[in-house]
């Protein structure tokens, strides 16, 4: 390239700079513009897909689907006890990890935050985050293998008369308090790092003891990255049907039902409405949280 | 707002605090606040607290100054018991506390970032020393909006932290300290982040209410004219060590090390050869700068007074005062400041260059200990 094209080139540059500068919206437009487009395609559009797709119907008869508007989806998701004692089962274990994960997770993050050297804390965030660069399946199957009757766990516990969970509810519960823990650790590590030391030393100062002082300073102020943290878990919980599928025994959740209507009968209509229980779950999860002024302080 | 003016300093004496924040006057009134004993603290391997003595009575204002890592608020802390002494005591009115914890501490403190929790509304915080040890609502309430009345924050109870100024939430602090009746309060730089405005308010405003409530306050600054302002006594920190304690005039008019002469006030060192040809006598010797005298080089000089001649090398101007920087012929320098009675910032401006002589009364000379210390290189860098 001559030297006068580079500086055509420069004067050109310099102009648009200066005209996107006086522009500020249509330099936000084009910043915003590609990324708010896919994901109002990729995303919403999706989303609405599913939602139409709830009100048509399977006909059986036909082995299709038909494009005309009903609700009878929904009148059997809520009529039918299968599909209610799912969702039922999926809510409760997707609380149940949620509460696993925020007690163990808790001291540890209470520890890389606040006692741990800098070293150490660098240690332990690797250590924390390292399970997510594996492969999930690889984690699940190894969490099989360990739970199958006769497995690891049962030898183990063996010597103190105990047996493993098996492949059942409480494994599923298990292995996804395992899965999901570090989602937990990191939003409350970083909220914990976030308070200042001189409130706790204040706290002290002021006549509590270090019981009060959690739970009257260091608890309030967490409580908004625990609630960032839980919406992790439970919302992931909700969705999944891997897991269920290889350590649950035979008992499903959400996932699995809406993965064997459309993969296995090919009734997406009903699929469609099975997965908006868990959209339903998770607004309504939100909105809790954000009754209890969580979002707020964040 | 308004701040009260001085005058009225001895128009509000302890009878007017409110009963729920006022201490029982002691039956000694000379008792022991605080006693520090041979107190040091190690952190790895630089020592902090390199083993002090001191002694704070009862009722007293008393200041710690020093530049930053002089061990003065390691000092305070080791006090409030957020650190423990690598060796040495501490003594709360004649308990040892030296290994208690300081939720069994009958001191508070007002932290440098006021530490006010952000969760909570001022009343909230301003009772939490209340909620914590069990006082019944009622109780809790009426000394909270007391403390709150104290400060001049009534009315400020359901805000929170972050809706209050600067100078506002420095003041729920000190309410929420006060409002334990501790035996000790520990202030660690409290105004150090406000204006320089609102910092003299607060300077006058703090010292009311420390004659108020006839609480032992110690205070922890860097700022030489705050402590000289405030305190009944005051202790010169540098490097781990006390080097002075005193009134203010004492620390102020006889410093006994140069770097109690640099740190507080302005150092104007003589010594050595300058000191020889100005004083006429070995050692180290220190004039404020107010106390010179500065006149045309032909003006004859007291009787009792020493001169020397110089040149004015630099001038700076102040408002109402003129700082002037003169080389003295036998070697050195010495500060000089004068009033600006007639003279305009024109004027003094050019007096750059000029040769004068320098004048002062002899008892103004003051010999310090043991010549130039480690400090001292500090300390003429922080006036």
């Amino acid at each position: 390239m001559t030297g006068t094209a580079t500086a055509a080139h420069r004067a050109f540059g310099r102009r648009l700079a200066t005209a996107l500068y006086r522009r500020p919206r249509l330099q936000l437009g084009l910043l915003l513009g590609p990324p708010l487009g896919a994901l109002v395609i990729a995303y919403l559009g999706a989303l609405v897909l599913l939602l139409i797709n709830a009100f048509w119907r399977y006909d059986a008869f036909i082995g299709r689907v038909v494009t005309q508007p009903t609700l009878d989806n929904f009148v059997q998701i809520v009529t039918a006890s299968v599909f209610r004692d799912v969702a039922v089962r999926t809510v409760l274990t997707a609380g149940a990890v949620t509460i696993a994960d925020a007690v163990i997770a808790f001291p540890i993050a209470y520890y890389m935050a606040r006692v741990a050297s800098h070293r150490t804390r660098n240690i332990l965030v690797v250590a924390v985050v390292l399970p997510l660069w594996s492969g999930y399946l690889v984690k699940v199957y190894a969490w099989r293998v360990m739970l199958l009757n006769g497995g690891f766990l049962d030898s183990v516990l063996a010597p103190i008369g105990l047996r493993g969970p098996g492949l059942s509810d409480v494994s599923a519960w298990l292995v996804f308090s395992y899965l999901w823990l570090p989602y937990m650790i990191l939003p409350i590590y970083a909220g914990l790092e976030r308070i200042p030391g001189s409130l706790l030393e204040a706290s002290a100062d002021l006549g509590a003891r270090a019981s009060t002082t959690f739970r009257r300073v260091i608890l309030p102020l967490t409580l908004p990255a625990v609630i960032a943290g839980s919406i992790f878990t439970f919302s992931l919980t909700l969705g999944d049907y891997v897991t269920p599928s290889l350590v649950a025994g035979g008992t499903q959740f959400i996932g699995n039902i809406v993965f064997e209507n459309i993969g296995v009968v090919g009734n997406t209509p009903l699929a469609a409405a099975y997965a908006c229980v868990p959209i339903v779950v998770m607004l309504i999860y939100l909105l809790l949280a954000r009754r209890t002024g969580a979002f707020e302080s964040l | 707002m308004a701040v009260e003016p001085v005058t009225s300093l001895s128009g509000r004496m302890p009878d007017q605090a409110p009963e729920s924040l006022r201490r029982p006057v002691s039956a000694q009134a000379a008792e022991t606040a605080v006693r520090l004993e041979a107190v040091r603290k190690v952190f790895g391997e630089t020592e902090a607290v390199a083993g002090i003595d001191l002694e704070i009575a009862d009722g007293e204002f008393f200041s710690m100054l020093g530049p930053s890592g002089s061990g003065k608020t390691t000092t305070l802390r080791m006090i409030a018991g957020f650190e423990r002494p690598t060796s040495g005591r501490i003594l709360l009115h004649g308990r040892d506390v030296t290994g208690v914890p300081p939720f069994d501490r009958d001191v508070n403190t007002v932290f440098q970032d006021y530490a006010l929790f952000p969760h909570m509304n001022v009343s909230e915080n301003v009772g939490y020393g209340l909620m914590v040890r069990r006082v019944d609502r009622a109780e809790r309430d009426r000394r909270v909006t007391e403390a709150l009345r104290m400060v001049r924050l009534a009315g400020f109870g359901r805000r929170k932290p972050s809706q209050l100024s600067g100078g506002q939430r420095q003041r729920v602090a000190l309410a929420r300290a006060l409002v334990n009746r501790p035996r000790v309060l520990l202030l660690d730089e409290p105004l150090g982040a406000l204006d320089l405005k609102l910092r003299e308010e607060m300077q006058i405003e703090l010292k009311v209410i420390q004659q108020q409530v006839g609480i032992t306050f110690i205070y922890v600054t860097h700022d030489q004219e705050e402590a000289l302002t405030m305190s009944d006594r005051l202790a010169v920190f540098s490097e781990g060590r006390i080097e002075q304690v005193g009134s203010p005039a004492d620390v102020y008019e006889r410093p006994t090390t140069p770097f109690v002469a640099g740190f507080v006030g302005t150092s104007n060192l003589l010594r050595g050869d300058v000191a020889r040809a100005v004083i006429g006598s070995e050692g180290t010797f220190t004039v404020r700068p107010e106390k010179i005298r500065m006149t045309d080089p032909d003006t004859a000089a007291g009787d009792d007074e020493l001169f020397a001649m110089g040149e004015i090398r630099d001038v700076i101007y102040l408002g109402s005062d003129t700082r002037y920087v003169v080389a003295l012929d036998a070697g050195g320098e010495l500060v000089v400041t004068q009033q600006n009675l007639e003279t305009s910032s024109m004027e003094v401006l050019e007096a750059r260059g000029r040769a004068v002589r320098l004048a002062w009364k002899r008892r103004h000379v003051l010999a310090l200990e043991g010549g130039p210390s480690a400090g001292e290189e500090e300390a003429r860098r922080n006036p």
